[in-house]
């Protein structure tokens, strides 16, 4: 089976006047469609560079990309924005929502600049993403007037409104608490059942527990690869915590 | 390609962004509110002053022609006192049947001397003309009444007199019925003019006494030569139309041949008219010129806060570009809201100079006239002041990183 995302000797070297820093330094990695792939490292060993290259956020300075087959670096601006908007999906630690702008009209955002109009109805796609991540009852409501963990599944809904076949999330769980965190693994989990492929960076060993297979990154390249062998449910999680804590939804921070 | 959702989309960032910072978009909105605002108050003040002068040269009769005999002087060839051909009555007569664009056409004869009236006396010129003078002119009487074809056919002795005449002569009473000498020749008076006033030239037109063709022709100057010939066109806008037919007529009439120049002059009150508006319309345009400076001001304290807005909403661009925004739809978003925030403004401006114009024709002399015309190219105006002014800050946003956008605190 081919890659949905191959890479070969990928590098990213940043130049600051005089002064060269390589954050990527040869990366050869290949992740097949339907993988729920854990990046992990301590800051500064790449991880986020990787993610912004493999989401088409920034180009790399040297190396070969293909994404579902397609040779990525010989496309411009305008294709590297067309394909961040059909293949892939971005989940950020921050949340990235925009302000004073209700949770649907965040969802409807990605919708906005689907050029080939794949979808007829904006408004009930929207809604639909909403509701697969459990906010039916939350549509109105603006990123201030929510808790960390529904903003978080707002993002989520974003990422997925437009029906990509890649979800990128930095960090997703770094400004949640442990339980909220699980919840949102549970939704990427459930995603990742449907054969959507998942690339999550984390520093945490618990999140990373739940993806399928752990890439550890050190000073620009990859110092390790394995499928997780005790791979963790975050649905028996979630009831687990449910039964001793007692309470139906996630504490507000 | 914009689709309904995404125009209202659009719409609907560009109103949250202004309205978010309501103070801060009413001031850099004020610039382009004063400027449109001047722009249209001035042009229609300058309209009102263009009216205000055709409407008092309508008053002296826009279509009012006078026809001189003579040499033409075109090509600079005179052809001297021997081509000088006075017109007669029956060149009148003539050409009366045929210049169906005329309204009125009246020969006049000329004849100076002095007035003895009421104990007093007075120099003035004395006009021989037609009833049909009195229409060419738009000109009636205040008191009594006008003198009938049959008076000029039977050279009744009968005088109209001008308001100045009639005051010096008989400032305390009506000299209605009076009996005057014209050059020792008694007339009766019939009638007194209403009062026209000074003519362009600054000459008192009230200063005249009238009386029939015949009368003036046979009884005052003993020869019958007319001076001109007065007439007027159906409109103010067949003007030029009347004056080539009666060209024509008169030059068939007179049997000049193709190379022949004219040996009369038509002059128009055209020409004058023309002048004027000329003048009016400069002066609209300089102070339209001077009001839309201020529209460039506005538009500079547009680009100065789409640049503000721009930085503040640095992560905005950078989740918008994430999601897959390409650069032409940031810049499409920006300059959206610098045309909105203009035509904000534009309308304000708009609101304003109607109030101003309301005021300026209820408590002053000006007159002030709002064009519909005006008023669209002001729109259209303010577009292209946001489109200018919101290009380069619109620019900016779109050519940004969307890793670093998404980093920016």
């Amino acid at each position: 089976m081919p890659g949905i995302i191959e890479t070969k000797r990928l590098t990213k070297i940043y130049r600051m006047g005089d002064i060269e820093l390589a954050a990527l330094r040869g990366v050869d990695l290949v992740i097949e469609p339907g993988e729920f792939v854990a990046v992990m490292g301590a800051s500064g060993s790449g991880k986020s560079t990787l993610m912004n290259l493999l989401g088409c956020l920034d180009e790399p300075t040297s190396g070969e990309y293909r994404l579902d087959g397609l040779d990525v670096a010989a496309l411009d601006r305008d294709e590297y924005a067309d394909i961040r908007n059909q293949k892939i999906g971005f989940v950020f630690q921050g949340f990235n929502l925009l302000a004073r702008t209700s949770a649907l009209e965040n969802v409807e955002l990605p919708l906005l600049y689907d050029r080939a109009r794949r979808i007829d109805d904006p408004l009930r796609a929207a809604r639909d993403a909403l509701e697969r991540v459990g906010l039916g009852d939350r549509f109105d409501h603006e990123p201030n007037q929510l808790s960390g963990g529904e903003q978080q599944r707002v993002a989520i809904a974003r990422a997925l409104v437009n029906q990509p076949s890649i979800v990128l999330a930095d960090e997703p769980t770094g400004n949640l608490d442990s339980r909220t965190s699980i919840e949102i693994m549970e939704i990427f989990q459930e995603l990742n059942g449907r054969g959507i492929t998942i690339i999550l960076v984390t520093h945490e060993h618990d999140i990373a527990h739940y993806a399928g297979r752990i890439i550890e990154m050190r000073d620009g390249v990859i110092v390790g690869d394995a499928p997780v062998r005790d791979r963790r449910d975050a649905a028996i999680d979630v009831a687990a915590l449910r039964r001793s804590g007692g309470e139906g939804k996630a504490a507000r921070p | 390609m914009i689709g309904s959702f995404q125009f209202k989309n659009l719409m609907k960032t560009a109103f949250r962004s202004i309205l978010k910072n309501r103070m801060r978009s009413f001031l850099t909105s004020l610039g382009i509110i004063i400027g449109v605002a001047a722009v249209i108050v001035m042009v229609g003040i300058g309209e009102g002053a263009q009216k205000q002068i055709q409407d008092e040269l309508a008053s002296l009769g826009t279509d009012v022609m006078m026809v001189f005999p003579g040499a033409s002087r075109f090509g600079g060839v005179s052809r001297g006192a021997g081509s000088w051909s006075p017109f007669t009555l029956s060149e009148v007569e003539k050409i009366r049947e045929k210049a169906t664009a005329l309204r009125a056409l009246s020969p006049v004869v000329r004849a100076g001397g002095q007035v003895i009236g009421g104990g007093k006396n007075w120099s003035t010129s004395t006009y021989g003309v037609d009833p049909e003078y009195f229409v060419a002119r738009n000109w009636d009487v205040a008191l009594g009444e006008i003198f009938s074809t049959r008076d000029v056919i039977n050279r009744k002795k009968v005088a109209i007199l001008g308001k100045t005449v009639a005051d010096e002569l008989y400032p305390s009473g009506n000299p209605i019925g009076e009996r005057i000498r014209i050059r020792n020749v008694p007339f009766v008076v019939i009638g007194v003019l209403k009062p026209k006033g000074q003519s362009s030239m600054g000459q008192d037109q009230d200063d005249i006494i009238i009386a029939p063709t015949n009368t003036v022709m046979y009884r005052l100057q003993g020869h019958p030569r007319i001076d001109f010939l007065i007439a007027s066109a159906r409109s103010s806008a067949e003007v030029d139309a009347a004056q080539e037919q009666l060209r024509n007529i008169l030059r068939e009439m007179r049997k000049l041949q193709d190379e022949d120049a004219d040996n009369f002059n038509i002059r128009t009150q055209a020409d004058l008219v023309e002048t004027a508006a000329e003048t009016a319309r400069m002066l609209t345009l300089l102070l339209a010129s001077i009001a839309g400076v201020s529209l460039v001001v506005g538009g500079i304290g547009i680009m100065n806060i789409m640049l503000v807005s721009v930085t503040e909403r640095t992560r905005e661009i950078g989740i918008r570009l994430s999601i897959g925004a390409r650069s032409v739809d940031v810049l499409t978003q920006f300059v959206t809201e610098a045309v909105v925030l203009s035509l904000i403004g534009g309308a304000i401006g708009i609101a304003l100079s109607f109030a101003a114009a309301f005021f300026v024709n209820r408590l002053s002399s000006l007159e002030m006239i709002i064009n519909p015309g005006t008023v669209v190219l002001v729109c259209f105006v303010c577009v292209g002041v946001g489109v200018f002014f919101g290009w380069y800050p619109a620019r900016k946003a779109a050519s940004l990183n969307p890793v670093e956008a998404l980093r920016y605190e």
